[in-house]
């Protein structure tokens, strides 16, 4: 039974399906069928949670390239199975709300078709254990999302922001392979959980860090982490949906995935944990003081999700000490912050998912997004003002909502550093949790954006193009369900915990136990609570004082953004590459042929001679008589004759004098059939070119520059050489064994005498049938050749 | 008497590959030519020259020269009569289009 697999064959089977259902379905919406995908597969995986809980984990393999290693192998574990969840739940949410958002003059067939692609190529990600397998799913989201965000092709950014995001991630992408690779060159395996167990052997291998960095780069770049970030606010070109599931909810957390799956791989490692946690903080910092700029909603939630990405990812990074600690009290301390990573993860998921939508309705209602226009909506939009409300205090880790419950633990987990002795923590460990608290107050800054900006204030009407009015109540179903899931989270967090989280932990780190808390939303006043009690405060003084403070933003010069420095890279590279290939592709037949010979005298013929192939021997040449050296003097003469032809005719004459010649030759050679052949070709050919010659221009001598002359003569002169010494070189060896032994059998193989007859006629049929196409394709070139009358329609301006 | 024939072989690639590389239309055909001439001889001697009898079986001898090369060179001399015929058309029409037989001057649009 290959469940599982099927599992990820679903959607695509689905995707492949939706273009010919959707003309049979009239009037029906086709996302009401491809609905059933995901709500199909998300009870599924529902149906696995016992199983998966108690700790078992199920492995399929299915064939595929098993002598290199590499076969469609999936496990479902803890970690998968909460990925997948959140994958197929947040589908069934998406598709349900785009029902209602996307309107019908929008190509309803390549949405979903892309929506199922993506959702497979993601379920792959999370499901593979063959590194090979999980690559090639990792490229097929990158390219789901750039369908999905050039899904409005028509606008000039929804292209720029798809090639901008498959170009960051597709190079991402790329150099994860190159670690993969490392990692098999290194353990002879590309199963992850293999990898897990024997590279601790390679610690101290050349290719450790290599693959470490190569693989992180993946991630980072996926994950829209520290300085890759700039594909994300772009890409919220894409329609809200798809920004709401690929962009804050799923494919970004592919690079969260990575990092979770590889720490049983490179946890442990200083240089793993330095570098997770840190880009990992930046990215929170930065995506947080970003986002409190936007004035458009969108773009501010991307910024936010960065942000919240980095905060994911720095807890992944501070998780990774776990298994350095190993199986003991502290290795069960420290890995709270990996707790806390997945904790977040769904968390982050349920929030942003509420606030997309709720943007998506206010775009959808108002007909615009810039909160410079907004303002005042609470009355006209009471139920995404609470959605929105219940978003926006979650995500600023307030409690009663779930985003409380996982910052608290990133608190803790970042104030846990400062007792920590391992890494060289001692001396800068203070950093983590001062970068974590000035990020969370800017977090709380923009979530208060977004509400106060939104829904309070004045309303202005004149600024809007529609007159708000509440959706219809289709597409507040998925947002309420999130924010019901918010509250939820937060007073039965333990639900989550102990049948995912718990199970999922011991994917991310094997063999530490304990590590898993009970959560609890109140601990007596500790540190974590007067970090929030903080953070309120001082997000309420930044954020009624933000007009006296950002100026600060202007002293970032326009040109040194990473934007700035991608959009110069991709610039010069267009241009340079243009100017680069102008400068050879130059339209001129004969520099074309130049270069043609050219490679091949000093590439081809520069190769053999530096490798000493060339060997003479003519020992073995057969005897010389009088008419053959006769005959060669003839020839040579003619042709050198031909270069200093004075008329057409006489060029014409010679070049027949080669061809009679070397139908002499094919007598001389035992080769009557040759001979036959050529002496009627020749004749053919000759009168040939004397009819066509008598419609073409006259002779003229060569009229190229002399110094083209002698280039070409060099490299006629030098290619002539190349060929003499190659032919004399095979004729003094004698590698192999004739093969033409066995057509002298023609006459009991074919029942043909004549050998030549029989190869062409019997063993090699099928060869000469071609080449009777060949002639026919001929014939029917010159026979439209020379009856194509080119029309001349309206003469076109030539300037 | 193979040295001899590469010998001329190299010559006449030389030949065919100056008149290649001109810009005249017709030398250009008339060195392709002269390039498969070069070509068959070339064929026909890496087989060996001479080793036998004609390759018809029931003669009273027992040693052929090769006949493989000989069936090869044979497609060649027929499908290089068809691209010579083809590509003199061309340029018979190209010079009725274009009113010129130099390659210089025959460009490809700048599409860019």
């Amino acid at each position: 039974m290959y469940l599982i697999i099927s599992a990820i064959l679903l959607p695509f089977a689905a995707a492949a399906l939706i273009p010919f259902i959707h003309n049979k379905l009239g009037r029906l919406n086709i996302g009401w069928l491809a609905l059933a995908a995901p709500l199909s597969l998300f009870a599924f995986f529902l149906y696995q949670i016992p199983a998966v809980s108690a700790g078992r984990t199920f492995k399929e393999t299915l064939h595929w390239l098993p002598s290199i290693g590499i076969d469609m192998t999936v496990y479902l574990d803890g970690l998968s199975l909460i990925m997948a969840l959140l994958i197929t739940g947040m589908g069934s949410l998406v598709i349900l709300y785009s029902i209602y958002y996307l309107s019908s003059t929008d190509s309803l067939p390549h949405f979903y078709a892309y929506l199922m692609l993506f959702m497979g190529a993601m379920l792959g990600v999370v499901l593979s254990d063959n590194l090979m397998v999980l690559y090639v799913f990792w490229e097929l989201t990158s390219i789901s999302s750039f369908l999905l965000i050039a899904f409005w092709y028509h606008r000039k950014n929804s292209r720029a922001g798809a090639q901008k995001s498959l170009l960051i991630t597709v190079f991402g992408g790329f150099a994860m392979l190159a670690g993969f690779l490392m990692l098999h060159m290194m353990t002879g395996t590309f199963s992850v959980r293999q990898i897990a167990v024997e590279l601790t052997q390679y610690t101290s291998h050349e290719l450790f860090y290599p693959a470490m960095f190569l693989v992180l780069l993946g991630a980072f770049t996926k994950s829209a982490q520290f300085p890759f970030h700039i594909w994300l606010p772009d890409a919220m070109e894409a329609p809200t949906p798809v920004s709401a599931y690929l962009h804050s909810a799923t494919m970004v957390k592919a690079g969260i995935y990575l990092v979770a799956r590889f720490t049983p791989v490179f946890g442990g490692n200083s240089a793993w944990f330095w570098t997770v946690t840190l880009v990992g903080l930046i990215t929170l910092f930065w995506g947080a003081f970003c986002a409190i700029r936007q004035t458009d909603l969108k773009a501010l939630l991307a910024y936010s999700t960065i942000s919240q990405l980095g905060l994911i990812m720095s807890l992944l990074g501070l998780g990774s000490a776990a298994i350095h600690a190993g199986d003991s009290t502290e290795g069960a301390i420290y890995g709270l912050a990996s707790f806390a990573a997945l904790f977040h993860m769904i968390n982050h998921s349920t929030f942003k998912g509420a606030l997309f939508m709720a943007v998506g309705i206010v775009d959808h209602q108002v007909g615009t997004r810039d909160i410079r226009r907004l303002g005042g909506l609470m009355a006209f939009l009471p139920f995404t003002f609470t959605i929105a409300l219940i978003g926006s205090m979650s995500m600023a880790g307030l409690p009663l909502f779930n985003g409380f419950l996982s910052k608290e633990m990133f608190f803790t987990a970042s104030l846990q550093v400062l007792d920590m002795e391992i890494f060289g923590l001692g001396n800068w460990g203070w950093i983590i949790p001062v970068i974590a608290w000035t990020a969370s107050v800017l977090t709380f800054v923009y979530c208060a954006i977004i509400v106060f900006r939104t829904f309070f204030g004045a309303h202005k009407p004149e600024k809007l193009d529609k007159i708000p009015v509440e959706p219809p109540m289709g597409m507040l179903i998925s947002p309420a369900v999130l924010a019901i899931l918010i509250v939820a989270i937060f007073f039965f967090p333990n639900v989550l915990g102990n049948h995912l989280l718990r199970p999922a932990l011991s994917g991310v780190l094997p063999g530490i136990t304990g590590a898993a808390p009970h959560i609890e939303a109140w601990h007596g006043f500790i540190p974590e609570l007067w970090m929030t009690v903080g953070i309120i405060v001082f997000g309420s003084i930044l954020f009624i004082s933000f007009r006296k403070w950002k100026g600060i933003y202007n002293l970032i010069p326009a040109g040194w953004t990473f934007n700035a420095a991608y959009t110069s890279f991709l610039n010069n590279l267009e241009k340079n590459s243009r100017y680069f290939t102008s400068s050879y592709m130059t339209g001129h037949l004969p520099h074309y042929f130049t270069y043609i010979f050219s490679f091949f005298v000093f590439v081809a013929g520069g190769t053999l001679m530096w490798s000493g192939a060339f060997h003479i021997d003519v020992s073995n040449d057969s005897p010389l008589s009088v008419y053959e050296v006769l005959l060669v003097a003839v020839m040579a003469t003619a042709a050198v004759a031909i270069l200093f032809a004075k008329s057409r005719v006489s060029a014409i004459l010679l070049n027949g004098v080669l061809g009679f010649s070397i139908a002499i030759f094919f007598v001389l050679f035992r080769a009557p059939d040759l001979a036959l052949t050529q002496l009627v070709i020749e004749t053919v050919t000759t009168v040939l070119f004397l009819v066509c010659f008598n419609h073409l221009p006259d002779w003229r001598k060569e009229n190229s520059l002399k110094h083209v002359k002698v280039r070409n003569a060099i490299i006629a002169v030098t290619g002539g050489l190349t060929i003499v010494l190659i032919g004399l070189s095979v004729n003094s060896t004698d590698m192999f064994e004739t093969i033409s032994s066995f057509y002298e059998n023609s006459y009991e193989l074919t029942g043909g005498d004549n050998i030549v007859n029989a190869i062409l006629g019997d063993f090699r049929a099928f060869d000469t049938m071609l080449e009777g196409l060949v002639l026919f394709i001929a014939g029917i070139g010159v026979f439209s050749l020379i009856r194509l009358k080119v029309r001349k329609g309206p003469k076109n301006d030539e300037n | 008497m193979e040295t001899l024939i590469i010998i001329l072989v190299g010559v006449l690639t030389a030949v065919a590959i100056y008149l290649v590389l001109s810009r005249n239309l017709i030398r250009v055909i008339l060195g392709t030519a002269i390039l498969s001439h070069a070509v068959h001889l070339l064929i026909l001697t890496m087989g060996g020259l001479k080793t036998g009898t004609v390759p018809l079986l029931g003669e009273a001898e027992t040693v052929y020269v090769d006949a493989l090369p000989q069936a090869l060179i044979l497609t060649a001399i027929v499908i290089s009569f068809a691209v010579t015929a083809f590509i003199l058309v061309l340029a018979y029409r190209a010079y009725q289009e274009l009113g010129t037989d130099d390659l210089e001057e025959m460009r490809g649009a700048n599409d860019e």
